[in-house]
């Protein structure tokens, strides 16, 4: 029984067998990366989705804040936006439905010399992975979440989605959506999100502003993009941009951030509503706690082989 | 209880039996801390070179209920729970009544005499077996004092035991000892107080107190634990520092002691708020570099499928751990049953290959678990770990491990590389290789992982050719795995009339069955399979030496009357002499229940 049939011989540690090694880069020879150098695929988006914005603005954020490249971790759920990793010239990973956040918070934990950025749609977010939104928002995993919230389904074709007004009409709801829609704004802030903010892809600095803030966030960062999908609802912010006879109203700047009440009532109406951070306070990443719990732990078995460690275990199952 | 012989018989003085073995079945309720008394059992038994197999059921509700804990010790080669007690500690008067039938005829009864009147013992059961009545209850009260909440008792009724069996009482007071060490020094002093007034009770009933004859495992170290332990420690020795899970029966155990011991070695367990996230994030910190474990009973197993096709789709390694139970739906959560194995061959959409391993024992619950992180490694897949109610709460002891040789380091390189394509279709083992992120790639291509089927890169395609070349490609990997596969031994001479096939828990039972057939002159043997998915090649030739092949499993015949390792054989060789030897009770298999099948299917 004791003799194992795939003892660890079978592979040795490192996972590049297959692959050449190189000399690690030094940082003298970083330069900040260009588009050209971290885009990938031809976005599958149609001519003038909100979604190409955010990504533009993605690889300013990559450019501005000279990521390094292979640092740089992109994870995405399912939906035309969560798209997004393919496009991006990264390690990336497209997961399954709704379950971008879990997937991420993986990564996140058990990667601390990372930060993982989060892309996804209304209904990966605040539908299938509703659950997801609000215990990773809770547990305060240091993450940045870019939401493009576009109001509708797009990659199915024109569903209702959990964020689409009163009224809408979609191929589910032909005769007006009925449903009470998600507040994103407020759903974030009373799940316990850290950082919570919003913004649209017609205001490219906004965006870019949002993102850098969101990513010096130390906690769960939520940033819900307003993103027009052309073909399924034309025209669905037109109010918030000012080209298209809108208003681009800030969150005024006396609001206290760190009120969680009042920034709740000022996410009360977001047609066009505020844009900016509504929410953003400090609290105990996660993160930084499970680096503690192992820390703690760690600092008993000081010198301690792992063979040794579980060696005490065994002793006393004897 | 095989006795050997009957030592002595001084006037008055109870004669002492010597015995190779004895199964003790203790019946209470779930609050008595019966568990804790065959534990102690179980331990005493490691510590004195013996085998020892325990098997307890619990009740699914949260407090009281009836609960059992059998404990099988013996001096030579312990297969199964055993199939009739020779002895039933009985607390109450339902403990009595339930499980009288589990006791062999001439056993004896050690009953509680506050809760179950001597009176009302039928004169038919007392002409059967022997009764020994003790008012434990009191005499616990009276030894320790309190209120009598019955706080205590399952620890004088050890004593009694230790007595009767003439345990080492030595090594009992130290098991106490380090058991209650730690908590109020009152309480230890308070658990030897009952033990010792057990002890000392005059059993003025008992004829007759046994002797264990020397254990055969004479200087092996032995560890004494159950297997969800094995296979959580298993984890750890192979390197797993990164878990998610999801509270679930009988699943919880590993859970708890991962998130428990982790931390020591620098990893982490993460509590999700549900059985999506725990394997969603399991696989990313696979990704991450490291291969991480999740796992769950059958409810959550069903709940993590889609993702599991995600990582044989991506080509993720990931230790998924299923300790089945009975089902389907919520259906028995505390009983055993060997009925996820179709979840965990076929389980998901799509054309879904992947690993599926069944330990057959507590022991080869810690070996196998880092077995399954070796293969998920090596072939870039996610693992099953396919175990069941009944290997994961019984207590085993089992040869220390050499925990110098088998504990591994597989920490993650990041070491950076020219070129990358993780699902090179060129690569000479066929076989996918992930970079995980920090990772550089010096031309600056970086891979994508995905559900999507993808080219050699990561990246989406619709493409016919590549959609045909990957799947082959994830087909072909564990096709090469099956070629490397230990060909399984049969147990028993290779030819003869009935092949008893088992997986998992049943190889125990079989075993002794075959044994108890051979003896009885049947051309009986064994065949114990552990790797489910792939099989092993060439099973057909061994199948080909007899002229039934019986796949023993605790599940239903199903709509096409095989049983579900017997459909998948069955499917594989397209052989009619395959049947299937099933039941779904939800109770570990009798010796008996066997031999009798075989009898009336080889009539």
């Amino acid at each position: 029984m004791s003799e194992m049939a795939f003892p660890f011989a079978v592979l040795p540690r490192g996972a590049n067998t297959n692959a050449t090694p190189v000399a690690p880069l030094t940082e003298a020879d970083r330069k900040p990366l260009t588009k050209k150098e971290v885009s990938a695929d031809h976005p599958t988006w149609c001519p003038g989705c909100g979604d190409f914005s955010v990504l533009a603005l993605y690889f300013k954020l990559i450019e501005k804040r000279r990521m390094f490249h292979e640092k740089i971790t992109t994870v995405a759920g399912i939906g035309c936006s969560s798209r997004f990793p393919y496009f991006v010239q990264a390690h990336g990973a497209h997961f399954i439905h709704g379950r971008a956040l879990p997937f991420a918070s993986g990564v996140a934990l058990s990667r601390p010399d990372l930060h993982v950025f989060v892309f996804g749609g209304d209904g990966d977010a605040f539908s299938i992975g509703g659950n997801h939104f609000t215990h990773t928002a809770r547990k305060n995993v240091k993450l940045t979440y870019v939401v493009m919230d576009n109001n509708v389904y797009g990659l199915t074709k024109s569903q209702t989605s959990p964020t689409s007004p009163i009224g809408f009409k979609s191929k589910t709801d032909v005769w007006g959506a009925k449903d009470r829609p998600v507040n994103p704004i407020k759903q974030a802030i009373c799940a316990g999100a850290t950082f919570v903010a919003r913004t649209t892809s017609t205001n490219p600095n906004h965006v870019l502003a949002m993102m850098e803030q969101a990513m010096d966030h130390d906690g769960f960062a939520f940033i819900q993009v307003l993103s027009e999908c052309t073909e399924f609802y034309a025209g669905a912010f037109d109010h918030a941009n000012p080209r298209k006879g809108g208003t681009f109203a800030e969150v005024p700047k006396e609001h206290d951030v760190t009120d969680e009440y009042a920034s709740y009532r000022l996410a009360e109406d977001l047609s066009p509503g505020k844009f900016g951070v509504f929410y953003k306070t400090q609290r105990p990443t996660k993160n930084a706690n499970e680096w503690q719990i192992i820390a703690d732990h760690q600092a008993k078995t000081v010198g301690l082989e792992p063979w040794q460690i579980l060696k005490k275990n065994f002793d006393r199952m004897k | 209880m095989s006795e050997a012989a009957v030592a002595t018989s001084a006037g008055g003085q109870p004669t002492v039996s010597k015995i190779s073995e004895a199964v003790i079945r203790i019946a209470g309720n779930s609050q008595d801390g019966i568990q804790a008394i065959g534990g102690f059992m179980a331990r005493l038994a490691g510590r004195s070179e013996q085998e020892v197999m325990t098997f307890m059921t619990i009740p699914s509700t949260i407090s009281g209920g009836p609960s059992i804990f059998q404990v099988r010790i013996g001096s030579g080669e312990v297969l199964s729970p055993g199939d009739e007690a020779d002895m039933l500690l009985a607390f109450y008067d339902h403990s009595y009544l339930a499980h009288l039938s589990s006791l062999k005829k001439g056993g004896i009864v050690l009953y509680d005499s506050d809760h179950l009147k001597p009176e009302a013992i039928p004169a038919e059961n007392l002409a059967k077996y022997r009764h020994i009545g003790v008012p434990i209850s009191s005499l616990t009260i009276e030894a320790i004092g309190g209120s009598g909440r019955d706080k205590g008792k399952n620890v004088y009724a050890l004593g009694l035991l230790a007595r009767m069996f003439d345990l080492n009482v030595e090594k009992l007071h130290r098991l106490l000892q380090e058991r209650f060490t730690g908590k109020d020094p009152k309480i230890a002093e308070t658990a030897l107080n009952a033990f010792n007034a057990g002890y000392h009770y005059t059993l003025a009933t008992a004829t007759e107190l046994f002797q264990f004859q020397p254990g055969e495992n004479v200087g092996l170290s032995q560890v004494v634990m159950s297997g969800n332990e094995a296979l959580a420690y298993g984890l750890i020795a192979a390197g797993v520092r990164f878990g998610a899970g999801y509270p679930i029966t009988p699943w919880s155990d590993i859970m708890e002691l991962l998130r428990r011991e982790l931390p020591k070695y620098g990893g982490q367990f993460q509590q999700c708020e549900d059985e999506l996230a725990s394997v969603s994030m399991a696989l990313g910190a696979s990704w991450g570099g490291r291969v991480a474990v999740t796992g769950s009973s059958g409810p959550g197993i069903a709940l993590k499928t889609e993702a599991i096709g995600w990582a044989v789709m991506a080509e993720m390694p990931l230790i998924v751990v299923d300790v089945q139970r009975g089902g389907p739906s919520t259906g028995m959560p505390t009983n055993i049953e060997q009925s996820d194995l179709n979840i965990a061959v076929f389980g998901g959409h799509g054309d879904c290959p992947r690993v599926v391993i069944a330990p057959a024992s507590v022991e080869d619950c810690f070996y196998s678990a880092i077995e399954a992180v070796n293969i998920a490694r090596k072939y870039s897949t996610p693992v099953i770990l396919l175990t069941d109610q009944g290997i994961a709460t019984r207590i085993e002891a089992f040869k220390e491990p050499d925990l110098r040789k088998v504990v591994q380091d597989i920490s993650p390189d990041y070491t950076a590389v020219t070129e990358h394509k993780p699902y090179d279709l060129s690569a000479p083992d066929g076989i996918t290789r992930h970079l995980a992120p920090g990772t550089r790639v010096a031309s600056g291509k970086y891979p994508v992982v995905t559900g999507l089927e993808h080219d050699e890169l990561g990246h989406p395609t619709g493409s016919p050719k590549v959609h045909l070349q990957m799947t082959a490609k994830r087909r072909n990997k564990l096709k090469k795995l099956a070629t490397e596969l230990p060909a399984p031994v049969v147990y028993g001479p290779p030819e003869g009339q009935v092949l008893l096939v088992s997986w998992g828990s049943a190889q125990g039972p079989v075993q002794e069955a075959v044994k108890v057939a051979r003896a009885a002159g049947q051309a009986v043997s064994g065949l114990h399979i552990k790797y489910i998915s792939p099989l092993p090649n060439d099973l057909d030739k061994i199948f080909e030496a007899f002229n039934h092949v019986l796949v023993v499993e605790l599940n239903d015949e199903g709509l096409n009357g095989v049983g579900q390792f017997g459909g998948l054989l069955r499917a594989r060789y397209a052989d009619k002499k395959i049947r299937g030897i099933t039941k779904s009770d939800g109770l570990t298999w009798k010796i008996r229940e066997i031999l009798d099948r075989i009898a009336a299917m080889t009539a």
